[in-house]
């Protein structure tokens, strides 16, 4: 275990510092910040002055030099735009990214499990059927329009839902929640949802089929022939065995709902990081930019890791051993 | 989507005829008092000297006041500063308003003003200082406590239109402040209508009425402004009744706007012109060629001809029609109409595809010659129609024209470095001789002369004409030889002038703007109407 664990680190911070390689270089080629930003009357030695402040002025890979000799030291640079650290503007809007993301998450999860399971045991019903035939719209609709629909319906006819933003927050831990109060969860409901929807229809189909799947299966035929109770063959034989692949979807699909959220957030003027990410390299904003890539990866790594021992957890014939783990 | 022609909003619908009927009249003020705004882009610092980029100017002209103001025609008028002239060539004297005072109480003296004029310097990693507003400054002198003198190196006309850039904040609040402080609010401390309530970044700005304001009163107790960068969510915002007022109104979603009763549109032509930058310094141009795609013996676009030709080309008021929808006007200078230097003896080159054909061949290219044009597809109105639109109007004179597109952030870099052969460029200034410096001046980085003139235009009589309007402090003096200097650049297609934009505003019933040449959205020109 303990090797594992090293092993995944070491992979970690490779994977960081390659990434922050091909960010810095390809940010680095799309433009100069300064033909945005600076003054277009701007004399030479004020868009100088400007270069050599920000260290503009040095060869990229002095550059990228001092970016990383920086990043050793936990600073990742000030934002251009902001004038504040670059990880510190992401840190401030990440809660309101992981309340989305959280918030889909919960309504694929507890709407998914129980309706595949459900479309699952009953196939050939008519709720099944038109359970399935909906995942198939959760799928093919696109977020952005979907989005577009619960507003028009939700906010701007019928008036009950506010039509973006994210309502009053509240500081824990020197962060700002707004899911504490009544109004927050108001905000979150819409985005949520839509954010929710393709993961929703994943989840039903993953649970429909590996439901179907099991109930084939030997062990499912033993309990029924042992007269288990139907409730309980479902509820711990088919149930425990169909998690597996539904966890590791879900456990990156949760890494995709936080670094791609960036649709639904700017449909519902969501203040999160996506949004904060499509604004700096609009504006070539590069420390936001190469900071957000660099929290992403990270973020990805520690879901696939908390993946992989929640995989021992439930699946006793799985080992974290160094050599071949999953 | 579906229409959303005066859907009625809002159930239940007896309650609110209760309410209509018993507290109409104890609602309505508390209701009208309060403001709500969408703004299309975020406001990355609320320091008003940290970076100069249009959300942060808009902004902190809620907070803090500026010697000299520009109206919504862009002509100056008196702000803290009651009155100024020139002493003589390089001197300036400022008056400043009596009885001003700061948000917090402590009166406005010259010692605020000359603070406000050195601090733009003393910023530190600013990717986009206000120094240029304030370079041409050597010496400032407070000689009593209502009376400024700004010295500058040499005779320098335009320094009254620098300083509606530089707010003057409070020496007392800001003298120690860092960035922080200003976006927590400390040292937030102005003399303009509001006073800062909350700032959340990315997400929204409260601001409160400052009762302390010399100027005109607000109507609004209350202004929150909400970020709102997508043209979608801002718009349903607006037709949510979460905001009472949107700027940068979609083009798409216009028509279908003015057909909504419960919708009023205020429009106002800008000040952003957009021309065609033509290479005018080499002799073979990389995007000029003949039809079978080999170098041409010499650049096409040097020839005044091929410019007259290329010009009569273009039908501008079909491109405005048609591929801006009605936003924008033709335009014949690089001004917009009604700024100072603005030549209205020279008129929109009427469409005329014989001619320009007649132009083409005189010049030797009876069969015309092919041609890239480029052009952003992300910062103004339509713009990728805009380019493609041109592009057919040259195929018909027999310009065989190609199109490519990119976002800006790539686009200006590349166009900056010479690399177009033909290129567009919107330009927003208040004055004509600040444009030709940067736009028809020869090309001299060291004195920021032609800094954008992507085609490297040079014209000695341009350069003598500007170089006088900008060192005459007589502004009668410096306006007649803006206005010469933009006649000659203009005759000799410097630049080829395409359209001034209209800049739109969205409004919920019961409010009324006149809307801005500067784009700005500000709240304490909003008013509420019966």
């Amino acid at each position: 275990m303990t090797l594992f664990l090293l092993r995944r680190l070491l992979q970690t911070v490779n994977v960081l510092f390659i990434m922050s390689l091909l960010v810095f270089v390809g940010i680095y080629a799309v433009g100069n910040p300064l033909d945005m930003l600076v003054d277009p009357q701007a004399t030479r030695a004020d868009v100088a002055r400007v270069a050599a402040a920000l260290g503009l002025d040095q060869p990229v890979w002095v550059q990228y030099g001092r970016f990383l000799a920086n990043a050793l030291r936990g600073d990742l640079g000030n934002s251009f735009l902001h004038g504040t650290p670059a990880l510190q503007l992401i840190l401030q809007r990440l809660p309101a990214t992981l309340e989305l993301a959280v918030s889909a998450l919960l309504i694929a999860v507890l709407l998914g499990i129980p309706l595949g399971l459900w479309a699952g045991l009953r196939p050939d019903s008519a709720s099944g059927k038109t359970i399935m035939a909906g995942s198939i719209l959760g799928f093919s609709l696109p977020t952005f329009w979907v989005g577009l629909m619960l507003i028009m319906v939700f906010s701007v006819y019928l008036g009950w839902l506010p039509s973006g933003g994210r309502g009053p927050t509240r500081e824990v831990l020197g962060m700002h929640w707004s899911l504490l109060g009544a109004e927050g969860w108001r905000h979150v409901l819409l985005p949520a949802l839509n954010l929710a929807l393709f993961k929703l229809a994943l989840v039903i189909r993953l649970t429909q089929s590996g439901t179907r799947e099991a109930l084939l299966q030997d062990y499912v035929r033993f309990a029924r022939a042992k007269g288990l109770a139907p409730r309980r063959i479902v509820g711990v034989h088919v149930l425990k065995n169909i998690m597996i692949p539904v966890i590791t979807v879900v456990g990156l699909e949760f890494g995709t709902l936080i670094a791609f959220s960036v649709v639904t957030e700017s449909i519902f003027a969501w203040p999160g990081i996506g949004k904060l990410l499509l604004d700096s390299i609009t504006l070539l904003d590069r420390p936001v930019v190469v900071a957000y890539l660099l929290l992403i990866v990270l973020i990805y790594t520690l879901i696939s890791l908390v993946v992989d021992v929640l995989y021992a957890a439930l699946d006793p014939r799985v080992r974290l051993a160094g050599g071949q783990a999953a | 989507m579906p229409q959303h022609t005066s859907s009625p909003r809002r159930s239940p619908r007896l309650p609110r005829l209760l309410l209509g009927a018993l507290l109409a009249g104890a609602l309505l003020p508390a209701w009208a008092a309060d403001l709500r705004i969408g703004l299309s882009s975020d406001v990355t610092s609320l320091d008003p000297h940290f970076v100069n980029i249009a959300p942060n100017i808009a902004f902190s002209d809620h907070i803090f006041d500026t010697l000299v103001k520009s109206d919504a025609k862009g002509k100056l008028v008196p702000g803290l500063a009651e009155s100024w002239r020139a002493l003589s060539p390089t001197t300036w004297e400022f008056k400043l308003r009596q009885g001003v005072v700061f948000s917090d109480g402590t009166p406005l003296t010259a010692e605020d003003v000359v603070f406000s004029l050195d601090r733009p310097a003393t910023i530190q990693n600013s990717p986009g200082p206000f120094t240029s507003y304030t370079n041409q400054i050597v010496k400032k002198e407070a000689i009593d406590a209502h009376t400024v003198h700004l010295h500058t190196a040499s005779a320098y006309g335009p320094l009254p239109l620098d300083l509606i850039s530089i707010y003057v904040v409070s020496k007392k609040a800001a003298e120690n402040a860092t960035t922080e402080d200003f976006n927590t609010g400390k040292a937030l401390i102005g003399t303009g209508p509001f006073k800062f309530a909350a700032f959340r970044k990315g997400e929204s700005i409260e601001v409160t009425r400052n009762e302390r304001h010399w100027g005109k009163r607000p109507e609004w107790d209350k202004v929150s402004f909400r970020i709102l960068a997508s043209g979608a969510p801002r718009l349903s915002a607006l037709l949510a009744g979460d905001v009472d007022v949107i700027e940068n109104v979609p083009a798409a979603d216009l028509a279908r706007l003015k057909t909504n009763s419960q919708v009023t549109l205020a429009q106002h032509t800008t000040w952003r012109t957009l021309f065609w930058q033509l290479d005018q310094f080499r002799d073979q141009s990389p995007f000029v060629t003949d039809h079978a795609g080999k170098p041409l013996d010499k650049n096409p676009l040097k020839d005044l001809r091929v410019r007259q030709a290329i010009s009569k080309a273009i039908n501008r008021q079909a491109l405005v029609d048609r591929s801006l929808e009605g936003l924008a006007v033709p335009a014949s200078n690089i001004n917009a109409p009604g700024i100072f230097g603005y030549n209205d003896a020279i008129k929109v080159d009427a469409y005329d595809p014989e001619g320009a054909r007649k132009l083409l061949a005189e010049a030797g290219y009876p069969d015309g010659f092919s041609l890239t044009i480029h052009g952003t597809n992300n910062r103004y109105i339509n713009d990728e129609q805009v380019v493609q639109t041109v592009a057919q109007f040259l195929n018909r004179v027999g310009i065989r024209t190609k199109v490519d597109t990119q976002p800006v952030a790539t686009y200006f870099g590349k166009a900056r470095a010479h690399e177009y052969s033909f290129a567009l460029l919107g330009w927003g200034s208040l004055a004509a001789d600040f444009t030709l410096r940067s736009i028809a001046g020869t090309p001299n980085p060291d004195t920021g002369w032609g800094t954008w003139n992507w085609g490297k235009y040079s014209n000695p009589k341009v350069d003598e004409l500007v170089a006088g309007a900008l060192a005459a402090v007589e502004p009668a003096e410096r306006e007649r030889l803006a206005r010469e200097a933009a006649g000659v650049a203009l005759t000799d297609l410097a630049v080829i002038p395409s359209h001034h934009q209209l800049a739109t505003w969205a409004l919920r019933k019961g409010f009324a703007y006149d809307g801005r040449i500067d784009e700005f959205t500000f709240a304490h020109e909003i008013r509420s109407v019966r």
